[in-house]
């Protein structure tokens, strides 16, 4: 099915199932510890050893040699894997660095070694007896140093240009121009990536991990160079991903190569400190933003110029993209650049480019609102814009941010706050408000299902498409029972394997709404086909109450299914609506902070929000992503910082003792309310994505109320408590 | 290539490059070169989980965690860290709540351990586990049983009078307040980010109506 006009009424309009409050399907499984996630498939590995991956100890250099004959004689080794005797293997277009390293190394810890043992406490001990000898190079470690020089980074929208921003900012009553710093950061998924890897001949399968089904098979194929149809990738259960699993990385590669040498299947999962430096980071940005405005509050210069670092043949953070589309005004500047680094590989993390850029952003914008001595709602409000502002014919699908700033506002008791910061005391606590516009663009992917349903009536749905904790069993199940006219315990959802139909897989917030457009038409077709069986006229059947009817027949849809049953298989394909349209999510976010009047440290108190991503096809799991959001938003505010060693070239802090992340005492309960949009043009189910918009802005209203709380201006995250300190003896 | 450090290399790069050995080995390993050493012997071990009596033979290195996930094939216990910093892998042991793999399994001979398994199961789920359902108290699922096991006793803890870190009065009976619950599941990490719901189905199982 191909998506090119705005979707009239469909069987989606109904809302029997979809848009109601409904527990997770796969909730049953999950809060009894049997949903069997990829390390625990025992059942599909019978007689497995274990495997353990050898990391490289330096960033940047060549293996001059490698010593395993310690490694070989320990207690129950059976393999070990190095570049010497891996075979040829490609690299996958997808990877900036190699899964295994050798003779040159690209990055701390990434792999260099798997010893295959008997057990895994034989695997881990006989791993530590491989002796590595490298010619360590010099690297590149530090973003600042780098910036200086470092080209606009390849490809579309690097550098963006309207009006004439030089003159309108020189020429503005009112300006700001003030540098942010963003820390590197790390997903820190509850799982860490594993895989389990067994042969049958010349064919592979992988019970992993994984985001996207279909580029893991599509990167491994580049990599072990064989045909993609000697590849099975299995991923029905994961424990969480945020971008860090949208691409096969060393378990995956090395427990194939581990289990091929070792002839038997082998489980690989990488320790929790591995999976800081030997998987993918948010990189670190340095941002730049210029405003300027009228007296009135009215934005007529804007600049955003944004840095940050990877290996060679890498990409950018792409921090600039709100400021994009975001705000009003006729003179603009973007400008995203790239400089050499060797740290790990840098890549997408939850809301890559907007997550960062709105941290900056948004307290520029409350900057200037205090310049101007205007209330940071209104600022946002009164720059608000219906058009792409870069490029004006270019009209928002549907945009509704100011009224989540307004019912955010009037919901929060926004009107309380004393715009004069360090004003309001409670106790030892100073006490401000702060709020951020949320903003995230809304990406539709390809994406295909097939549905059948059996002589009992009950709907199966297979598809590659993946749930991370999305919810995406759940939505799935609904859309398939509101095509289908069936009860949602009639619907069995199978996902995250290979031999489904290809979908859009999780990311980039894309997932909810591509994947059950797909599953949308894969239910009309099996739709079309039931009522061709019948004698129906395909465009008039109905389906409901487990029947299928037109004019005064109707049918049961077990009957209709039949003995053999019946199945129909359909992709959806976007066409031209998301380039003719800007299609994107909002929503405004509200803080209460308190900041100890003599430590510094800072408590979110009360968080809350309005957001609008068009139909919401299930509030309860939609609720959950936008609260993972902005709490992650307290971490990015608060504690997140993977501090890099300027004289190793790696993160430090690679634990989760180490690595803060929050916890439930820095949660305060949080109140989510969504707007009852519909947006036409971003598929038949007119919903957009909902997983990212809840971190899209959140720091930045943290950020913002720390400082109307105590008058500290942070603007390099995160703002731990030495750096209030430091402000506040100023203050 | 050859670059010379910055500055002298400490004990960590000591250690990298170790001294030079035999060339690297052949795969599947061929036996002949050297003998292989023997494994340490085994520990017996008996404990009774989920109230059924196990008895183990394991290489003493084994987690309790461990014990569970890949001898006795109870994976509802998660490894989030393997260093206690998670709480994924939170169950009981002689009633009280745990890290499994922050301690070994030859060490809990003779105890009753309790894991999420022993809690109910789909279609017969413990009052926790379906409050846990109801307001959507876990995403992805993988921190969940932890979250579980430390929810049932955090509220057992405060029932018994234990104070936290948040107790104004230590000498006196902690209430259920939301910053109890808060500062006693602080432990458990969900990176998913589910800590509104799953305060909310705690304070549900308590009959908490008030806490937020």
């Amino acid at each position: 099915m191909k998506f090119e006009t705005p979707a009239g009424t469909n069987p989606i309009d109904q809302r029997r199932v979809i848009g109601k409050p409904t527990p997770r399907i796969d909730g049953p499984l999950k809060v009894t510890g049997t949903a069997p996630y990829a390390f625990e498939r025992n059942d599909v590995a019978p007689g497995h050893a274990y495997g353990v991956i050898v990391g490289s100890a330096v960033a940047k250099g060549r293996i001059a040699r490698i010593d395993t004959a310690d490694a070989e004689r320990a207690p129950g080794v059976i393999a070990i894997v190095t570049r010497e005797n891996a075979g040829k293997l490609g690299k996958a277009k997808a990877h900036t660095a190699t899964m295994l390293a050798g003779p040159m190394v690209e990055h701390y810890d990434q792999a260099v070694a798997i010893v295959v043992a008997e057990t895994f406490e034989q695997a881990r001990d006989a791993a530590k007896r491989v002796r590595v000898d490298y010619a360590r190079a010099k690297g590149r470690y530090n973003l600042a140093a780098a910036k200086a020089g470092a080209p606009i980074a390849p490809g579309d929208k690097m550098k963006t240009a309207v009006g004439d921003f030089a003159r309108a900012f020189a020429a503005a009553p009112v300006t700001v121009d003030a540098t942010y710093t963003t820390p590197d950061q790390s997903h820190t998924m509850m799982e860490p990536h594993a895989t389990i890897a067994a042969w049958d001949g010349d064919t592979v399968t992988l019970w992993t991990s994984n985001q996207m089904i279909a580029w893991a098979v599509r990167d491994m194929s580049e990599t072990l160079l064989i045909p993609k149809e000697k590849i099975r990738v299995v991923s029905p259960y994961i424990g969480g991903g945020f971008g860090g699993k949208l691409w096969v990385r060393s378990d995956a590669v090395m427990a194939a190569l581990a289990a091929r040498a070792a002839k038997r299947p082998v489980k690989v999962a990488l320790a929790r400190q591995q999976v800081m430096n030997n998987t993918t980071h948010r990189p670190a940005t340095i941002q730049r933003i210029r405003l300027g405005a009228d007296k009135t509050g009215k934005i007529t210069a804007i600049a955003h110029q944004t840095w940050s670092g990877d290996l060679p043949g890498g990409g950018p953070e792409t921090a600039a993209n709100q400021t994009q589309l975001l705000y009003a005004g006729a003179n603009r500047l973007t400008e995203t650049r790239l400089a050499v680094l060797d740290l790990p590989e840098a890549n997408a993390m939850r809301a890559p480019g907007e997550a960062p850029g709105m941290m900056a952003l948004e307290v520029a914008m409350d900057e200037l609102a205090e310049k101007l001595g205007m209330d940071p709602v209104r600022l946002r409000v009164i720059n608000d814009t219906q058009v792409d502002p870069e490029k004006p014919e270019r009209p928002f699908s549907d945009r509704n941010l100011v009224r989540c700033l307004e019912e955010g506002a009037q919901r929060f008791g926004w009107s309380r706050r004393n715009p004069t910061p360090g004003t309001v005391r409670d106790g030892r606590w100073l006490v401000g408000m702060g709020m951020a516009a949320a903003f995230r663009n809304n990406m539709n992917m390809k994406s295909g299902a097939r549905v059948g349903v059996d002589r009992k009536g009950v709907v199966t749905v297979a598809t590659d498409m993946t749930d991370i904790g999305t919810g995406s069993y759940t939505i799935i199940a609904q859309t398939a029972a509101e095509m289908m006219g069936v009860p949602l315990d009639k619907v069995i959802v199978l996902l995250g394997d290979s031999r489904f139909p290809a979908s859009a897989g999780s990311g980039g917030q894309w997932g909810g709404n591509s994947s059950t457009a797909g599953v949308y038409a894969a239910c009309v077709d099996l739709r079309r086909r039931i009522a061709q069986k019948l004698g129906f006229d395909p465009d008039r059947a109905t389906f409901a109450d487990g029947k299928v009817s037109d004019g005064g027949r109707s049918v049961d849809l077990a009957k209709a299914a039949g003995d053999e049953g019946i199945s129909g298989e359909d992709t959806i394909e976007f066409g031209r609506l998301n380039d003719d349209y800007a299609q994107a999510t909002f929503g405004a976010h509200f803080v209460e902070a308190g900041v100890d009047a003599h430590t510094g440290e800072i408590r979110v108190r009360r968080m809350a929000g309005v957001y609008d991503a068009g139909r919401i096809l299930n509030p309860v799991s939609a609720r959950s992503q936008v609260i993972g959001g902005m709490s992650m938003g307290i971490g990015a505010a608060l504690m997140e910082d993977a501090v890099v060693d300027p004289r190793f070239g790696y993160f430090v802090n690679h634990d989760l003792a180490e690595y803060h992340v929050p916890v439930h005492l820095d949660v305060p309960h949080q109140e989510v309310v969504f707007l009852d949009t519909l947006d036409d043009k971003t598929s038949p189910m007119k919903a957009k994505g909902v997983g990212e918009l809840g971190l899209c802005g959140a720091a930045a209203a943290v950020a913002n109320a720390v400082y109307n709380a105590c008058g500290v201006r942070i603007r390099d995250y995160p703002l731990t408590l030495d750096k209030v300190l430091k402000g506040m003896a100023r203050v | 290539m050859n670059d010379k450090p910055a500055f002298t290399l400490s004990r960590r790069g000591a250690l990298v490059g170790g001294a030079a050995a035999a060339a690297a080995g052949a795969v599947p390993i061929d036996a002949g070169a050297a003998p292989a050493q023997p494994a340490p012997p085994a520990v017996p071990v008996r404990f009774t989980v989920n109230g059924k009596a196990r008895a183990l033979e394991l290489d003493p290195r084994v987690t309790l965690l461990d014990a569970l996930r890949e001898h006795l094939e109870l994976t509802g216990s998660k490894k989030g860290c393997d260093h206690g910093q998670c709480g994924a892998c939170t169950v009981m042991v002689e009633g009280k709540r745990i890290n499994s793999c922050l301690t070994l399994a030859v060490m809990h001979d003779g105890d009753d351990i309790t894991t999420i398994e022993g809690l109910g199961r789909p279609g017969d789920l413990h009052p926790m586990q379906a409050a846990f359902v109801k307001h959507d108290g876990f995403q992805c699922g993988y921190c969940t049983p932890g979250q579980i096991m430390s929810s049932i006793a955090v509220l057992e803890e405060i029932k018994d009078g234990v104070p936290s870190y948040v107790t104004a009065d230590v000498a006196g009976k902690p209430a259920l307040t939301g910053e109890e619950l808060r500062e006693r599941m602080s432990g458990n990490i969900c990176r998913c980010a589910a800590y509104s719901n799953i305060i909310a189905a705690i304070a549900d199982v308590a009959g908490a109506k008030d806490v937020a």
